[in-house]
């Protein structure tokens, strides 16, 4: 399989005033044309793994790492200029909550020929009509609408849908999706991700999906990495979930309440101290 | 004395529509809902965003006001501010409890408010047994909220609720901000007050699989009305009546994969 | 005390578990108080303020001469000649000397501003932010029209209405500084009365006062505690502005602002006649500021933390 991304010994850490913070502690994994699954709860480190990716960590928080190789290029001794060509072009984003990541101000359109026009130096006209195909390509049925239209009057599904559209037109490799679905109802989720998926079959991409919601994940994803305290406590196939032998995975597995197989009470995840200590997993293949 | 084969609900709800806004911009939120709610039972009120399922719950606190219908608690119609028995008897746990708990007050004083509020005297003592009784020892009596995680926050709010001994409590997301090995430690923690303190519960969620765990019996709701009752049961096989249900089950048994189109 | 008394003390205020409400409380108070030390700025303007009280407690013992004896033979001396410390004014007063018992008055409108301006802003704000409606379009109305007059021309106007002297003085400055407060109160109850926390306690039957003094009072508070030091050296000039306008403290009365006004007229002769009462008040509001802001971080538990 073709690797787009390899990273080795990631750390990310956060000096406070009293103590250090290990946030990521040396996780190394790699990215294929594949649908990658980074799963954990709160704190598990896997939301800053992405970001570090993409120098995106601000002090005080500080990125180490052996290598973080994308086709070629070490991400982390790329001077800032440089890695601003990558981010967005070669590898983007898409954040939880559209409210927050669009630009309340500018109208969708707007937004979208600006993050074209970044990186390809075209016309207003041209960005403009790729804009249009791009909000269609998301299946977006009125387009010309939803150009024309500001954030603040989009549904939530929508606005996930343009922040898609804005993130994918410039033809990125790597997509990094931080939750893309988690303020979503379920049934528009399942439509978010239908579109992410075709989109990432179509162009090729490798995918980045980043969530806690073990089901969600083990069914959208191909491989599945799940973090605990900053490390990989396992790696597995997506669709070998059901038979992840670490405490943790199927502590977690076991506390989610399942609508087929009632049960009187959930069974509680008794974390172990072990854990935080053993060595982070390596999942480069 | 005339006598009934079923005992009379504790809460019953009639016709109830709430609307949202002023008089230019009016919104109706709930449309004709109706619902017996019978002493220890737990019903759920299941739906997506916007559905109107949380809108219900603050009308019968008269959170929201601008509402037509009846709502009757032991019998007694509810209408205008409620008096201290209803909030002695009905309380509630909010969705997040970053923003449930007041940031500048201690444990001690968000659990000690509500007894002083009802006159009540052992303050001291039932502040301590109550927070026994959520999980939490008396170390966290004095701590303010951000020195506790969620799960811990969660806590506290159950036990503010519960600390004037409530008898219904509306339970509105209570786990949807909190992660899946804490959430199962708060529904545990709900069911067994549920069981010691033979308490109905009125629970509110977007999550059929909490739900289905938590409740005999589910209201499905969409754009403002009730569109179907479900038994447990149902929700078990997987049977459903309307499409929007079954859609739900569907969704909520995660991404199944479908050809592109065209390919 | 011995040692191991103070010893258990210390350790019965470090304790993670405190058994009583009092205990709870001390400890907070304690770890306030250990906050507000580590901050060096804070602890500056601590020493400054009780520097002033201090003053104006004692000024007849600390005064090297009295404040009020004239002797036009030695007029306008330069700081340090013929005994006068800090120079001698136009009518060959000590200036330090008056600047020591101008401390009692600078202190007096001072309390008494910061004791009803805000106080007063904070109901008017917190009451029209949290009820809403019909209240709320009244009481800004209020507002708007204390905050469309020039402040020192309404001071003027109460002046006139109440009489000369300093406390009318006070007062007229606490009517017109007030509407800045109640407008910043009311955004700050604006911010937080949608909460959860707030639809929490009124679901515990609380009624609106216990909520908006128990509840909304505590949010505001930091925001106005910052405003309010940042206002002081404005409150102490304008109450001098009335005294130079004739309205507040009258001469020969020791009051700094009166001092300043006094002496303007020699500024470009006589530096010193203006510039210390000047530099006395520079140095209180800037004590004021630096103890305002370590109180502001005290006061929030979470800020205080991080």
């Amino acid at each position: 399989m073709k690797r787009f991304l390899t990273v080795e010994d990631l750390w990310v850490r956060f000096k406070t005033r009293y103590d250090m913070v290990e946030a990521v502690r040396g996780v190394s994994f790699s990215l294929g044309r594949e649908r990658l699954g980074i799963v954990g709860e709160s704190g598990s480190g896997k939301s800053m793994t992405g970001r570090a990716l993409l120098g995106l960590v601000r002090p005080p928080g500080d990125v180490s790492a052996t290598r973080i190789d994308f086709l070629g290029q070490d991400l982390h001794r790329l001077p800032e200029k440089k890695m601003r060509h990558i981010r967005g072009k070669e590898i983007s984003m898409v954040m939880q909550d559209p409210k927050y990541s669009l630009n309340p101000v500018l109208t969708v359109g707007e937004q979208i020929t600006e993050a074209y026009r970044l990186h390809n130096r075209v016309s207003q006209k041209i960005a403009r009509a790729k804009a249009l195909e791009m909000l269609e390509e998301v299946q977006i049925r009125d387009p010309e609408r939803v150009y024309k239209a500001y954030p603040s009057e989009l549904s939530g599904g929508m606005g996930q849908r343009v922040m898609i559209a804005m993130m994918l037109i410039p033809d990125p490799k790597v997509l990094i999706a931080d939750e893309p679905t988690s303020a979503l109802d379920v049934t528009v989720q399942l439509k978010i991700l239908q579109l992410l998926d075709q989109l990432v079959e179509k162009r090729g991409m490798g995918l980045i999906f980043i969530s806690h919601d073990l089901p969600l994940v083990s069914s959208f994803c191909d491989r599945i990495l799940i973090m605990y305290g900053g490390r990989i406590v396992e790696t597995c196939r997506a669709d070998q979930l059901d038979q992840a032998t670490h405490p943790y995975t199927r502590g977690l597995l076991q506390s989610l309440p399942d609508i087929r197989h009632p049960r009187e009470r959930l069974s509680v995840l008794t974390r172990d101290e072990s854990w935080k200590q053993e060595e982070s997993v390596n999942a480069i293949i | 004395m005339p006598l009934s084969d079923t005992p009379a609900p504790m809460l019953s709800v009639q016709d109830l529509s709430v609307w949202f806004g002023d008089t230019h911009n009016r919104f109706q939120a709930v449309d004709t809902v109706s619902f017996t709610l019978a002493a220890g039972e737990s019903l759920g009120l299941v739906g997506e965003s916007g559905s109107g399922k949380s809108t219900i719950l603050k009308a019968i606190t008269h959170l929201a006001t601008d509402i037509s219908g009846h709502i009757h608690l032991d019998g007694t119609p509810l209408t205008g501010p409620r008096d201290k028995s209803f909030y002695s008897t009905v309380q509630m746990v909010f969705q997040d409890p970053y923003a449930s708990l007041h940031p500048r007050h201690t444990v001690d004083r968000c659990l000690s408010e509500p007894l002083r509020l009802q006159g009540a005297t052992d303050i001291d003592n039932r502040v301590r047994q109550v927070l026994e009784e959520v999980g939490l020892g008396a170390k966290f009596r004095f701590r303010y909220p951000h020195q506790l995680s969620g799960g811990q926050r969660q806590r506290v709010a159950i036990a503010r609720a519960l600390v004037q001994n409530a008898r219904l409590l509306l339970l509105d997301e209570p786990t949807s901000a909190l992660d899946v090995s804490v959430q199962a430690e708060i529904l545990n923690l709900l069911s067994d007050l549920r069981k010691d303190r033979g308490l109905t519960f009125l629970f509110v969620s977007h999550d059929l699989a909490v739900i289905s765990h938590m409740c005999d019996r589910i209201l499905v709701m969409h754009q403002g009305k009730i569109t179907e009752v479900l038994q447990d049961k149902q929700l078990q096989s997987g049977t459903a009546e309307t499409p929007y249900t079954q859609g739900l089950i569907e969704a909520s048994r995660g991404f199944t994969r479908k050809e592109m189109a065209g390919a | 005390m011995t040692q191991s008394s103070t010893r258990s003390l210390t350790r019965w205020l470090r304790t993670d578990e405190p058994a009583s409400r009092l205990q709870a409380r001390c400890i907070q108070v304690y770890n306030g108080w250990q906050d507000l030390r580590s901050n060096k700025l804070a602890m500056i303007g601590l020493i400054i303020i009780l520097g002033l009280v201090v003053t104006a407690l004692f000024a007849p013992f600390l005064a090297p001469q009295d404040p009020y004896a004239q002797d036009l033979s030695r007029r306008l001396l330069a700081p340090g000649q013929d005994g006068f410390l800090l120079g001698s004014d136009e009518l060959g007063r000590d200036i330090l000397s008056r600047i020591i018992h101008g401390a009692g008055t600078t202190l007096y409108i001072v309390l008494l501003v910061t004791l009803t301006a805000p106080v007063a802003g904070l109901i008017v704000g917190t009451v029209s932010g949290y009820l809403g409606g019909w209240t709320d379009a009244a009481l800004m109305r209020i507002t708007d029209i204390f905050l469309a007059f020039p402040k020192l021309i309404l001071a003027l106007a109460f002046v006139a209405a109440l009489g000369a002297g300093i406390e009318n003085a006070v007062l007229a400055i606490a009517l017109t500084s007030w509407p800045p407060y109640a407008r910043l109160a009311r955004a700050e109850t604006l911010t937080v009365r949608n909460m959860d926390y707030i639809a929490a306690i009124r679901l515990q039957g609380a009624g609106p006062i216990r909520i908006i003094v128990g509840h909304i009072w505590p949010l505001c508070v930091s925001s106005l505690i910052v405003r309010v030091t940042l206002d002081m050296a404005g409150i102490i000039l304008t109450a001098a502005g009335l005294g130079f306008l004739g309205l507040g403290a009258q001469p020969p009365m020791a009051e700094w602002g009166a001092m300043i006004s006094s002496g303007r007229k020699y500024i470009l002769d006589y530096w010193w006649v203006a510039t210390m009462p000047g530099l006395a008040i520079f140095i209180v509001s800037l004590g004021f500021n630096l103890l305002g802001d370590g109180l502001r971080d005290v006061l929030d538990p979470k800020k205080a933390q991080s």
